[in-house]
Formats: structure tokens, C-alpha cells, sequence
């Protein structure tokens, strides 16, 4: 991207007195790990902090970009200046120029979290070395470089297990890794200066953050008492602008929007699709047999009538999933894959799930739904119904105490059972 | 063949199983919230909490016992996919 381009150079930028911006931009990306797009490219953005006693890179930097980000770095600290290497994030683009940086810079010690240390190994197989010394660190560990401090924070699955912030309490300057990050590439770098990136900043949270709005909300939690001046995320504008607002997005932004009127009970959604009417007969029973459980709220929706977005918002919030669809094909339809397959946009690990479905010929789609379910990790406690054509009275009656039974396991109501393993499928 | 019970709390069911089974194999049989990712002991992803009879598994390999502490896991929780049921009666549930 042009724009602005007299605003950088190939040299370090400085955010802040003996702070500086060391990454990389890639202006020409469209797409980002294949599933995102990126009408504005991106940054990998690294960091140096020089204290009196020590120099820190904080990240580093895709690996085709290593150079810009060496050039970069060796403009504001020589090698033997360098203590400290954070990893807030091992994803390869932000580890690209960790090997290379790590021979470079033989003295520094690394400070990555407690659960990045398995990736760091995995990362550095390639280059044959042994692992240099690290440090896991958590939430209250710091590192004093002379007259400046960087302080962990323990900020897990942003989106990645491995993810931390790192704060400097003198400055209040926090290095956020992936968390309020975005991918719009602009050379004027601050988002006092750059281009409208508003959309970038929530479409990078909705494909991204969105999946561990849990996680979002704990660290958040943990970064609003922080007085801070600026947010150096590791993609998109450096946020020295009215950086808390964009903390509050992302709490706006991981909290349901509309008052939950089912808050107290538990929810269970029940989608279908039909072409005769046989698996909408079965989807009304099962929704009837769970409202008979006091303590659920049933919701009933047609997939024929709506869109995989708007249900995937539905999906968030609910407990309890039912998914009906006749088998076409000896498949379920595409409407239900559909909305299978952008769940995993949403956190819907745990939740209840089960299938049903009437079919002419085979009936595939009730078990092809059931595994896709448990491959989004939801439990699937209670076996899906198959009902060949047209569900008579007995078998509408199956149907309600099918959906009685999800609704006793919302509940904790459900019955004891005890199995053998050599009955189980 | 030796045998054993396993109940998982979450969905109150019991399975009586052969000696050797791993927990994966049996909670993904009856649907327990227990959930997986990698499958292979690394990414911590079913940690699960034993409620009691932790003593009827197996001792966890030196790869489970890293990665339980790489991922600060509390005692008495073991990895899902990499517990072998050596008998008697256990209590799990999702950690």
C-alpha cells in the first residue's frame, strides 16, 4: 500500500522514548491463513524496549520478512545488546526470524509462557539446534531491564494456547500479541494516523478472537486496571490513541448483545430442515418432549427460512443443539453443513448435542451430523433418531422422549445408566 | 480379561470396560463432555478431572507427566486420551 509512504522508512520507528517498532509490512496479502481475507495486507509488527541494563525484542516477524525486521533492529541495538526475547505468540508469523534471531543474539534468555514451551521446541526442530535457555513466566514473573520492567500477563488461547501479554509498568505500554490486533497494513502505523481500520479490527475479532470470548473477557479483566498509553499489538495500527476504548470494544465485542429473556433456564435450539414436512413432524415432537422438562427454553427454527450467520449468534449463547435433516443422497443437506461448518467460529465445545432425521432410502444424515458434532467437540450423549418417511403416532413419541431425554441432560435430571463397553458402537 | 467401571459424572453413566482401555476410547462412546484435540498427550486439550480411583490407572507416561505440568494441571486430573483403566471402579469428569 502507498499510502503514507514517506512516513516509514527502512529504519525503526520509535513509539515511544527508547521503544521502538522493528516489524515488518506485507502490504500485497490477500489472504491470511487461507480463511481470512486481507483487503489491506498486513504488519507483523515486533518490538524493541532498550532499558539501562538490557535490550528486549519483543516478537519477531514472518520469515520471508526476517530482513526488514533485521534492518530494522540492528538501526536502534547491536546483537550484544540483546538480554531479552519475548514470544507473546509462537505462531510462525510471529517466530519466522526467531532461529536466526536466536544465533544472532546468543546472550538473550527467553521469556515465553508456560505452555508455549512445546511449541518453541517443535519450532526450532527444523534448524537443528538445541532450544535455547528459557524462561516460562505467568501472570506476577517480570524481567527488569534497568529503569524499565516487563511484566507477564497470562492471557491464554488469544488464539492460540500459547498467548501472553507483556506490559511495561513505567510507560504503560502493553505488547498484546494477536489481541487487538488486525490486519490492515498502512505505513503511517498509528492509528491516529492511518486509514479507516475499524472494519479490520472487528473482523479480525469475529474469525479470530470470537471462538475464546471466555478467554477474551479473563483478559481483559486483567488488563483494565493497567494505566495504559498504548497498545503495541503484534498485527495492524500501534494503538496510542485513546487506547482503552479499543479494550472496551473487545469486551462490547465478547459480550452477547441482547439481554438473554432465557437466562435462568437452559436453552435448547432445535434446527431442521424437511422436504416432505416427515423431518419438521420430528423436530416439533422432540422441541414438545423437551418443554415438558420444567427449567429449558425451546426454540424451534426452519434453516430453510434463514442464513448460517444469524444462527451461528443463536449457537453462541444455547446450551443444547438438535440438528434434523432428511438424508439426499445418502448425505445430510447442504444447508446443515452450512451451519456445521461456520461454527467454529463460536465456542461450542461442550455444549449438548444431538441429530435426528427422516429418510426414504439409507438415513446417513443422522450419523454424519452426530460425527461432525463431536468433531466440534460437542457431547453427544443421547443417540440420534432415524424415522423411515412418514413418523406414525409410536414414532412421534420416540421423538418427544428424545427430546425430553436432551432435556433432562440440560437439566442434571438425566437417568443413571449403566453400559458395557462391547454394546457400545 | 480383567474388568472395570467407569462412571462419568457429567452425563451419569457407568461403562464397564476391559483392562487397558484408554479413557478416550470410552468417553467418546457415550457422548461424556470430555473433549479432545490432538489425541497424541500434547495439547492438554481433555484434561479431566479424577473424582476417585485415580489409583486404577496406569502411572501417567513421562510425555503425559510434562505435559500435565508444562500446563500447570492440579493433581488427581490426568489426560483423557493417554489414561489406561487397569481396573476397579473410577469417577471422572471434563476438568
Amino acid at each position: 500500500m502507498a499510502m503514507g509512504a514517506a512516513a516509514i522508512t527502512d529504519d525503526a520507528v520509535e513509539i515511544a522514548p527508547g521503544v521502538h517498532w522493528v516489524g515488518a509490512l506485507d502490504p500485497h496479502l490477500r489472504s491470511f491463513d487461507i480463511i481470512l481475507k486481507t483487503a489491506n495486507g498486513t504488519s507483523y509488527n515486533a518490538y524493541v524496549v532498550r532499558g539501562e541494563n538490557g535490550v528486549a525484542v519483543i516478537d519477531t516477524v514472518k520469515e520471508n520478512f526476517s530482513d526488514d525486521f533485521f534492518r530494522r533492529l540492528e538501526s536502534v541495538a547491536s546483537y550484544d545488546e540483546i538480554t531479552t526475547i519475548v514470544l507473546n505468540h509462537l505462531e510462525p508469523d510471529h517466530s519466522g526470524a526467531l532461529p536466526e534471531l536466536l544465533r544472532r543474539a546468543p546472550r538473550a534468555r527467553v521469556y515465553l509462557s508456560t505452555r508455549a514451551q512445546m511449541m518453541l521446541k517443535a519450532l526450532l526442530k527444523p534448524s537443528g539446534e538445541k532450544p535455547p535457555a528459557y524462561i516460562p513466566v505467568t501472570t506476577g514473573d517480570s524481567v527488569d531491564l534497568g529503569g524499565r520492567t516487563l511484566s507477564f500477563l497470562h492471557t491464554p488461547y488469544l488464539h492460540w494456547p500459547d498467548t501472553q501479554c507483556t506490559y511495561i509498568e513505567e510507560d504503560g505500554i502493553l505488547f498484546t500479541g494477536d489481541i487487538f490486533g488486525c490486519h490492515f497494513c498502512d505505513t503511517r502505523l498509528f492509528n491516529d494516523r492511518v486509514g479507516d481500520f475499524r472494519f479490520s479490527f472487528e473482523y479480525y475479532y469475529a474469525h479470530i478472537m470470537r471462538p475464546f470470548r471466555a478467554y477474551v473477557l479473563d483478559a481483559v479483566a486483567l488488563i483494565e486496571p493497567l494505566a495504559l498509553n498504548l497498545i503495541a499489538p503484534a498485527h495492524g495500527p500501534i494503538l496510542r490513541h485513546l487506547p482503552r476504548e479499543y479494550l472496551h470494544r473487545y469486551r462490547e465485542l465478547a459480550t452477547p448483545r441482547l439481554f438473554n429473556e432465557a437466562r435462568s433456564e437452559k436453552t435448547l435450539l432445535v434446527f431442521y430442515l424437511s422436504a416432505y414436512g416427515n423431518t419438521r413432524r420430528m423436530a416439533e415432537a422432540i422441541a414438545a418432549g423437551a418443554e415438558r422438562i420444567a427449567g429449558v427454553r425451546v426454540s424451534l427454527y426452519d434453516l430453510e427460512g434463514g442464513d448460517s450467520d444469524i444462527f451461528t449468534d443463536l449457537v453462541e449463547e444455547a446450551d443444547g443443539l438438535a440438528f434434523g435433516s432428511p438424508t439426499i443422497n445418502a448425505d445430510a443437506v447442504k444447508p446443515i453443513w452450512d451451519l456445521l461448518s461456520s461454527l467454529t467460529s463460536v465456542n461450542v465445545k461442550g455444549k449438548l448435542g444431538a441429530a435426528f432425521g427422516s429418510y426414504g432410502w439409507s438415513g446417513e444424515a443422522v450419523r454424519l451430523i452426530e460425527d461432525r458434532l463431536r468433531g466440534l467437540k460437542l457431547r453427544v450423549p443421547v443417540d440420534g433418531l432415524r424415522i423411515k418417511l412418514v413418523p406414525d403416532t409410536g414414532e412421534l413419541e420416540q421423538c418427544c422422549h428424545l427430546g425430553e431425554s436432551l432435556a433432562r441432560h440440560l437439566t442434571g435430571q438425566s437417568e443413571h445408566r449403566e453400559l458395557d463397553m462391547a454394546i457400545l458402537a | 480379561m480383567p474388568r472395570a467401571k467407569v462412571t462419568f459424572q457429567d452425563i451419569d453413566v457407568s461403562v464397564t470396560v476391559p483392562a487397558g482401555t484408554r479413557l478416550i476410547e470410552v468417553s467418546e462412546k457415550v457422548g461424556a463432555g470430555i473433549v479432545y484435540g490432538c489425541r497424541e498427550g500434547e495439547c492438554c486439550t481433555c484434561l479431566t478431572k479424577i473424582i476417585s480411583g485415580a489409583e486404577n490407572f496406569a502411572p501417567p507416561s513421562i510425555l503425559e507427566d510434562q505435559v500435565l505440568k508444562d500446563n500447570m494441571a492440579p493433581r488427581r486430573h490426568r489426560l483423557a486420551c493417554q489414561a489406561q483403566i487397569l481396573g476397579g471402579e473410577i469417577v471422572v469428569m471434563p476438568a
